[in-house]
């Protein structure tokens, strides 16, 4: 019965969702509810229901590591776009700062009935914001969406800001803030979950020239959720 | 000592509240004719502190159209605001939602402590543009409040109820160095408002407190203080 009553209400909707073929023109509004956080160039795709920028619980793929670890989108957009994705890459022209928005205007979504956003939070190892899947209404309207911080599951959180944005590379890219510290002697290099899961937040620390971490506990953790979108279907 | 001011600053504005209420009543007493109007929409309103250690500071609410937006992610305090989230102190707060045009503003009695909760009732003119914000500081932090801004209460028919989980806030404000002296709750019994803006001066999301248990030698606060999101509980409830 159980089982029943589960396959029939994960049917419903990817049996609604399929019948979802017709063009919505979208704008969609990103803000970074942080205080201290960056977001790296921002992907917003449109898709069809056979593709994932991200699923949680899931092993990241390499073009989403490429975007956790080091803010690259541009392995994303290759590979979404060759499946007929509609995207609109780095809509903010760089970072998105902390507690400030950017928009995509009128995005055809073609026939695609999906909406997915990832970017890279900084300074983190790989941790990113995302959204994965969301289904685009059929019905005009402004639909707003909060969205969580997720560790890619890739790279251990050593927090130590090293330039380290290539795969494989540990280490954290930038603090684009500059407020955090330096010769901190890594918070761990294990990764124990490897599979793309909720981020644990930072550890941080208040010492400015040591300690474990080169983030600062005091501006650089966060609470979910980490952004809020808002979806107008025209 | 500060709690006292508080508690007498929540009965000056509930008098206030009683008396414009007394003449409303005045005026339906006359014996006209004409069929009677509703002309009030009334709102019980119950707030629970959802939170381990973070007493709520005095509630701040105001029933208002759209004109009046109290707070932004992104743009700067008001200085009633600031008042709220560093003291514990809405007055000015709910004098410029007045100032912007709110039809109605309360406050509450007193402060809600973690697991408590407290009902108010609001009434307010009748309208189809009807919003309501609350706003209370979590007293044990340098600047976190919870709140709503500008919920719709237009979908809500007498009798019907809804819930909201309500996050908490940083107001920018005030750094976040959770030090000695600097803190009004009674964590520290520190200072309440400071004028100097010496934080990023723009309204977020909270990053949550770090505390002297976890790495921060110099917190004054310990573990109890931690908190996630959501901080409290709104069920509002329309009664008329």
């Amino acid at each position: 019965m159980k089982i029943n009553s589960i396959l029939a209400a994960t049917t419903l909707p990817l049996l609604l969702a399929s019948t979802i073929a017709s063009a919505q023109t979208v704008d969609v509004k990103i803000s970074n509810l942080t205080q201290g956080m960056f977001f790296t160039p921002l992907l917003v795709s449109a898709h069809d229901n056979n593709q994932h920028l991200f699923e949680s619980g899931a092993v990241a793929s390499a073009e989403l590591t490429a975007m956790a670890e080091g803010g690259e989108i541009s392995d994303l957009v290759t590979a979404t776009e060759a499946l007929g994705a509609i995207n609109s890459a780095n809509p903010a022209g760089g970072l998105l700062a902390p507690s400030t928005s950017t928009m995509v205007s009128d995005l055809d979504t073609g026939s695609n009935g999906y909406l997915s956003i990832t970017a890279m939070l900084l300074p983190t190892n790989d941790g990113f914001v995302g959204l994965d899947s969301w289904v685009i209404p059929e019905v005009a309207g402004t639909y707003t969406i909060f969205l969580n911080a997720y560790d890619a599951g890739t790279e251990a959180n050593d927090e130590l800001v090293n330039g380290g944005a290539a795969v494989g590379v540990l280490g954290i890219p930038a603090n684009p803030g500059g407020n955090g510290g330096t010769n901190g002697t890594g918070v761990t290099t294990d990764e124990s979950n490897q599979n793309i899961h909720i981020h644990r937040g930072n550890i941080g620390d208040a010492d400015s020239t040591a300690g474990i971490s080169d983030v600062d506990s005091r501006i650089h953790r966060w609470l979910n959720p980490v952004a809020k979108v808002v979806v107008t279907v025209k | 000592m500060n709690f006292k001011k508080y508690v007498s600053i929540g009965l000056s504005v509930c008098s206030i509240v009683t008396l414009s209420a007394c003449s409303d009543n005045d005026s339906n007493d006359s014996n006209d004719e004409v069929t009677p109007e509703v002309i009030t929409q009334s709102y019980e309103l119950t707030l629970s502190n959802l939170s381990n250690n973070q007493p709520l500071s005095p509630l701040a609410v105001a029933i208002h159209g759209e004109s009046y937006t109290a707070w932004t992610i992104g743009e700067e305090s008001s200085l009633g605001l600031e008042k709220l989230a560093e003291e514990g102190d809405g007055t000015d707060f709910l004098i410029e939602a007045t100032d912007s045009g709110a039809y109605t503003t309360k406050a509450g009695a007193g402060l809600i402590f973690p697991g408590d909760s407290e009902t108010l009732d609001i009434e307010s003119i009748s309208s189809d543009d009807l919003k309501l914000t609350f706003a209370s500081m979590f007293i044990n932090t340098n600047d976190a409040f919870i709140g709503k801004k500008g919920l719709d209460l237009t979908s809500l028919d007498i009798g019907d109820e809804m819930t909201v989980l309500i996050p908490v806030y940083d107001a920018g404000t005030e750094a976040n160095n959770e030090l000695s002296g600097t803190i009004p709750g009674p964590s520290d019994g520190g200072e309440g408002f400071n004028a100097l803006r010496d934080d990023v001066n723009v309204v977020s999301r909270h990053p949550g407190v770090v505390t002297n248990e976890d790495g921060y030698a110099d917190s004054i606060l310990d573990s109890s203080h931690r908190f996630d999101a959501p901080a409290a509980k709104l069920v509002l409830k329309r009664t008329q």
